[in-house]
């Protein structure tokens, strides 16, 4: 669908936008030409490395570092109580309610451990062999308390305490409501009701965290480099952790591998590796190995749904009631408590209803904290909504497809406000599944799993549908405000015209794998007229790109890239009173066109947009009053979230007799409104898939009772690669947003959302005749083998449910 | 993942390499891909005093015939193993179940004596080794003895080599008319190692199946050598039945863990299905 081989820019075509490109930050890539945080080496920089807690919860009776100190090519070793001062207590910016249980998280641990990795003491060496070798030397007397581990188990009476101080483990309660869901229940004529478990999982982005910090030389000032998605946020919050001022600290994301919510945070080794360069006075550095990551990076989902739908015998869904126990982990990293939240309006997806009740509760634990991940609270709603309709659909004997149809907001009643309150702009839910359907191939697919099921075939056949929705684009300020978010969602660009011609766009938007050198160099080509090639993106550094709310909720295109539409009209705005006087001509009589401004009727005056850029740089013969520049910012702030909608369709191959599962076609029909650049749509969309697909079939944390982290590196925590994922059939339909003038939707997060209750639909359908109403998740062989064997999930008992 | 401090010796040749080893002692530890190795080092799980990378003696890279045997060199990358054709000739089922292990970089790493010598029961090759009666040469400071695969793999990550000693080369009989094999390898994701993994070999002969070996992946602390299907196999029918029936005994002998890749009761449980899969593979039935 995609042509690869896009040719070069022609200006007179004026069609940059819609055009299938090549990313233009590829070639570094691929020549291994990219400048992550760990290939930076500063002067006179050492390395540090962090002792981890071993222990999920204990009291730290003793610590000695001195042994560590007293090796060669160590430069100094602290433990937790002798920086308490200056490290502060990392943030937590989502306050959700106000007598949420908010506990202080120093970045090094001082009295008390409460996860397996959570850092205890800091060496700083000649190089990172020395570092390690030397954490070996600290001595640390743990006496154990009890680790908590189990979301249930932890609010009950008398459970052990994660934070002693506060007296509970029960973070916020957070109730949410539209209609009269008990009415609604009382009036159905079925109720289906399930517990859902969202496992822990692990993100595992390409490159791993890493941190440079170097105090540039008798200023005062501090250069950060950070593997981050967030150096505007980081740079205020660093600030305001440390004390160190604002405009002291600059924050460089240089090339960032992947993120996926991870990287959307503020740890502890930023503030420590800000700390340690101005005790020591010299610059320092962390890279974390994969093993550490997965003990102290965030950990993503963690949740228990406790999900109801009631609706009448002919189908029509009345309401829908939730009840989530949220897994915090044992701190509050910087949108911990949010994330449950950002999923609470989604429940109700595509679907109309007259009541929806949600209660939110969340819970500390002796693990690694939990924040946002690819999708961050939206995938665990989908994946609950589109799972209760499907057993909505089976109790009631009807086909899923026809149940959702019968439910779904019909394309002419858009704009609709749904019962959570969100006022979906646009979307056409019956043209994308009419296409998938058709793609699909839904009803030759229907009829083999009728024949296989009639001949007892050992391999079965199961449909899953998922016709999902989501919010994103975060956020209109105003809403963030309302949920007591600790910031705005507004995104800053920049157009800057050189004397040239050329342009510099400066994004707040900070990419990390998205594409966002192209697709804004794409935008920047069609509004002002110039060559795609003479557009250069700044971003990721918050001297050179000072303002900017960064990346993450699938925001950056449609709050960020709309910042740039409106910076790019203002310069053509300039530009074309610049034009009308030395064209002597009115403003309103000065056309623009593809790079070309005109006097209507006199076609033979004209002016490119360069002439008037050179013209500008000069000055010489400028309107009166007029500033001689024609660069331009723009803030934009959405006054709606985005609402990308697709109809994915999986079919998936189950071995009766080994229990394993295998998607044997998976189709998406995804809209996403107007597209910038399909080629990148359909890059976001397959790595979507595959990290969904991931939490379907392969990927989950496993703790022990202990509070052991057993997935422990990569050997054991099965990340899929390309090899075990199908081919991918996808398609769009364009329903262009209305709340925006590109007309774009978010499709960073996507086909994560969607793709996740595809497959276990799809298991749960192949297994229907064997008495299997639900399937836990992972869906491993095993758990599905048991499922087959009288286990009604499969796997009970065997750590998934968390 | 950084590893711990490591004085490395690369010798020339064995006679180089087994002194290295004797003057080191028991800490030594003998380097061949360094595909298992290298990640216990950066995880510091272990400290060995010294690194005796065998990655210089030419003489243990390559195949060679000797009549009855093949003669596998230990140091032979599991992708010249793939590719060898006296090994695809004569020990199919030694190409097949190569082409399994992990992916392609680290079978471009990862050595065959380096394989068997580390004596994962999740590796693929032990179980290999024991069904087609491999010989194991090893040469230490007494000088060279063979040692058969029945006698090789003591318990888990255990072998009967002495520290002193180094794994040099394999011998593994020819298998050859009327040989066929399949290895059926069961796993959760491309490159993870096998939950359960199925090694066979079959004879036929008019009809009949007139010899077979199994061995077993990930049965046991050791790979599991599976003489009960083996015994009803032989001189049967070569048709479903008896293989389904053969199948059955896959689980006599074995000791299967409980561990993130599956449970006990379900390893057993698919060792009989991979084992008639193997097996109707091996022999083209069905």
């Amino acid at each position: 669908m995609t042509e690869l081989l896009a040719p070069p820019s022609d200006v007179d075509t004026g069609h940059e936008i819609g055009r299938a490109r090549r990313r233009k930050e590829d070639a570094k890539l691929v020549h291994g030409q990219t400048m992550w945080t760990d290939n930076i080496t500063v002067p006179g920089m050492a390395h540090f490395a962090l002792l981890r807690s071993p222990m999920a919860h204990a009291r730290i009776t003793a610590i000695d570092v001195s042994g560590a100190r007293a090796l060669p090519g160590v430069i100094a070793a602290f433990s937790g109580a002798d920086l308490v001062e200056q490290l502060g207590s990392l943030p937590t910016a989502w306050p959700v309610t106000p007598e949420m249980v908010s506990p202080p998280h120093p970045p090094l641990a001082v009295d008390e451990v409460r996860y397996v990795g959570d850092a205890v003491a800091v060496v700083v060496a000649r190089d990172r062999y020395a570092a390690a070798d030397a954490l070996e030397a600290i001595s640390v007397d743990y006496d154990p308390l009890p680790a908590v581990v189990d979301l249930e188990a932890a609010l009950a009476d008398g459970a052990p305490l994660v934070h002693a101080d506060a007296g509970t483990n029960r973070c916020f309660v957070w109730p949410f409501s539209g209609g009269d869901y008990e009415a609604a229940r009382a009036a159905a004529e079925v109720v289906v009701a399930r517990r859902f478990v969202q496992q822990r999982l692990l993100p595992t982005a390409m490159e791993p965290r890493a941190v440079v910090v170097a105090p540039v030389a008798a200023s005062g000032e501090f250069t950060v480099y950070s593997a981050t998605q967030i150096p505007h946020v980081l740079r205020v919050m660093l600030a305001l952790t440390t004390g160190i001022s604002e405009q002291k600290i600059r924050v460089i994301a240089p090339d960032v591998g992947g993120g996926f919510g991870s990287k959307l945070d503020v740890y502890a080794e930023e503030v420590i590796g800000l700390i340690l360069a101005r005790t020591l006075g010299r610059p320092v550095k962390w890279t974390e190995s994969r093993s550490e990551g997965y003990q102290a990076t965030i950990h993503g989902r963690g949740q228990i749904q406790d999900i109801e739908i009631a609706a009448k015998r002919d189908g029509t869904i009345l309401g829908l009631k939730v009840d989530l126990l949220a897994d915090m982990g044992a701190y509050l990293q910087l949108v911990t408590a949010g994330v449950p939240l950002l999923g609470a309006f989604m429940y109700p997806a595509i679907y109309k209803m007259d009541a929806y009740s949600f209660t939110c509760t969340g819970v500390f634990t002796t693990k690694t904290p939990t924040d946002a991940y690819r999708g961050a609270g939206r995938p665990e709603a989908t994946y609950a909504v589109e799972r209760i309709v499907d057993e909505l659909a089976h109790e009631l004997g009807r086909d899923p497809v026809d149940l959702r149809r019968q439910n779904w907001i019909r394309h002419e009643e858009f704009p609709y406000t749904t019962i959570a309150g969100l006022t979906y702009d646009s979307g056409n839910y019956e043209a994308a599944t009419a296409k998938a359907l058709a793609l699909f191939d839904y009803d030759g697919l229907r009829a083999e799993q009728a024949a296989r099921r009639a001949r007892n075939d050992p391999v079965q056949l199961g449909i899953g549908v998922s016709t999902f929705t989501e919010m994103c684009g975060l956020a209109p300020s105003r809403v963030l405000g309302s949920l007591s978010y600790g910031a705005g969602g507004w995104e800053a660009a920049g157009v800057r015209v050189l004397p040239t011609g050329k342009v510099e766009v400066v994004t707040g938007s900070s990419a990390h794998g998205q594409g966002h050198e192209t697709a804004w160099s794409q935008i920047a080509a069609d509004l002002l007229g110039v060559p795609f090639e003479d557009v250069e993106v700044i971003h990721g550094d918050t001297q050179s790109s000072p303002k900017g709310m960064d990346t993450y909720g699938s925001r950056s295109l449609v709050v960020g890239g709309i910042a740039l539409h409106l910076a790019a009209g203002k310069v053509v705005d300039k530009a074309r009173r610049i034009a009308a006087h030395l064209l002597e001509a009115s403003v309103d009589d000065v056309q623009f066109e593809k790079g070309t401004f005109s006097v209507k009727g006199s076609p033979e005056a004209k002016l490119t947009i360069q002439e008037v850029a050179l013209a500008t740089f000069a000055a010489h013969n400028l309107p009166d009053g007029m500033e001689p520049s024609l660069d331009s910012d723009a803030v934009f702030d959405p006054e709606n979230f985005s609402y990308p909608h697709g109809t994915h369709l999986c079919a998936v191959e189950v071995d009766t007799e080994t229990g394993r599962p295998t998607i044997r076609s998976y189709v998406c029909v995804d809209d996403v409104g107007s597209v910038i650049n399909p080629l990148i749509v359909e890059g976001q969309v397959h790595g979507g898939l595959a990290q969904g697909i991931a939490q379907a079939l392969y990927e989950e944390a496993v703790y022990d009772d202990d509070g052991n982290l057993v997935t422990g590196t990569m050997a054991d925590y099965l990340v899929p690669s390309a090899a075990d994922l199908p081919n991918f059939v996808t398609d769009r339909t364009e329903t262009p947003a209305t709340s925006n003038p590109l007309g774009v939707k978010g499709v960073g997060e996507a086909g994560t959302i969607a793709s996740t209750p595809a497959v276990i639909n799809a298991i749960v359908d192949a297994l229907r005749p064997f008495g299997v109403d639900d399937m836990a998740m992972p869906a491993t062989p095993e758990r599905v083998w048991r499922a087959l064997h009288g286990g009604r999930q499969g796997g009970v008992g065997d750590g998934g449910a968390r | 993942m950084i590893p711990p401090r490591v004085e490395y010796a690369a010798p020339d040749s064995v006679a180089e390499a087994v002194s290295v080893l004797a003057e080191a002692g028991e800490d030594a530890k003998v380097l061949a891909g360094g595909q298992s190795l290298l990640p216990v080092l950066r995880l510091r799980m272990a400290y060995p005093s010294v690194l005796v990378d065998l990655g210089r003696i030419d003489g243990l890279r390559g195949v060679r015939d000797e009549g009855a045997s093949i003669v596998v060199g230990g140091m032979t990358r599991h992708s010249d193993v793939i590719d060898d054709p006296l090994v695809r000739r004569h020990a199919a089922l030694l190409a097949a179940a190569t082409a399994t292990v992990a992916d392609p970089q680290v079978r471009h790493r990862g050595t065959f004596g380096g394989a068997l010598a580390h004596a994962d029961p999740a590796g693929d090759l032990p179980a290999v080794a024991v069904a087609l009666d491999a010989e194991m040469v090893a040469e230490g400071p007494g000088g060279r003895r063979t040692i058969p695969a029945s006698e090789f793999f003591l318990d888990y990550l255990q072998t009967a080599l002495d520290p002193g000693e180094i794994l040099c080369e394999v011998r593994i009989p020819k298998l050859d008319d009327g040989w066929s094999a399949h290895y059926e390898k069961f796993s959760r994701t491309a490159q993870a190692w096998a939950v359960v993994g199925v090694a066979a070999a079959v004879r036929r002969s008019n009809g009949t199946i007139a010899e077979a070996r199994v061995g077993l992946t990930n049965m046991s602390t050791t790979p599991v050598r599976a003489r009960g299907v083996e015994a009803a196999l032989t001189g049967k029918p070569a048709d479903a039945a008896t293989v389904a029936e053969a199948a059955m005994h896959a689980g006599e002998g074995a000791n299967p863990p409980s561990d993130l890749g599956g449970q006990a009761d379900y390893r057993s449980h698919l060792a009989t299905v991979l084992t008639r899969r193997a097996l109707s593979r091996a022999a083209h039935i069905g």
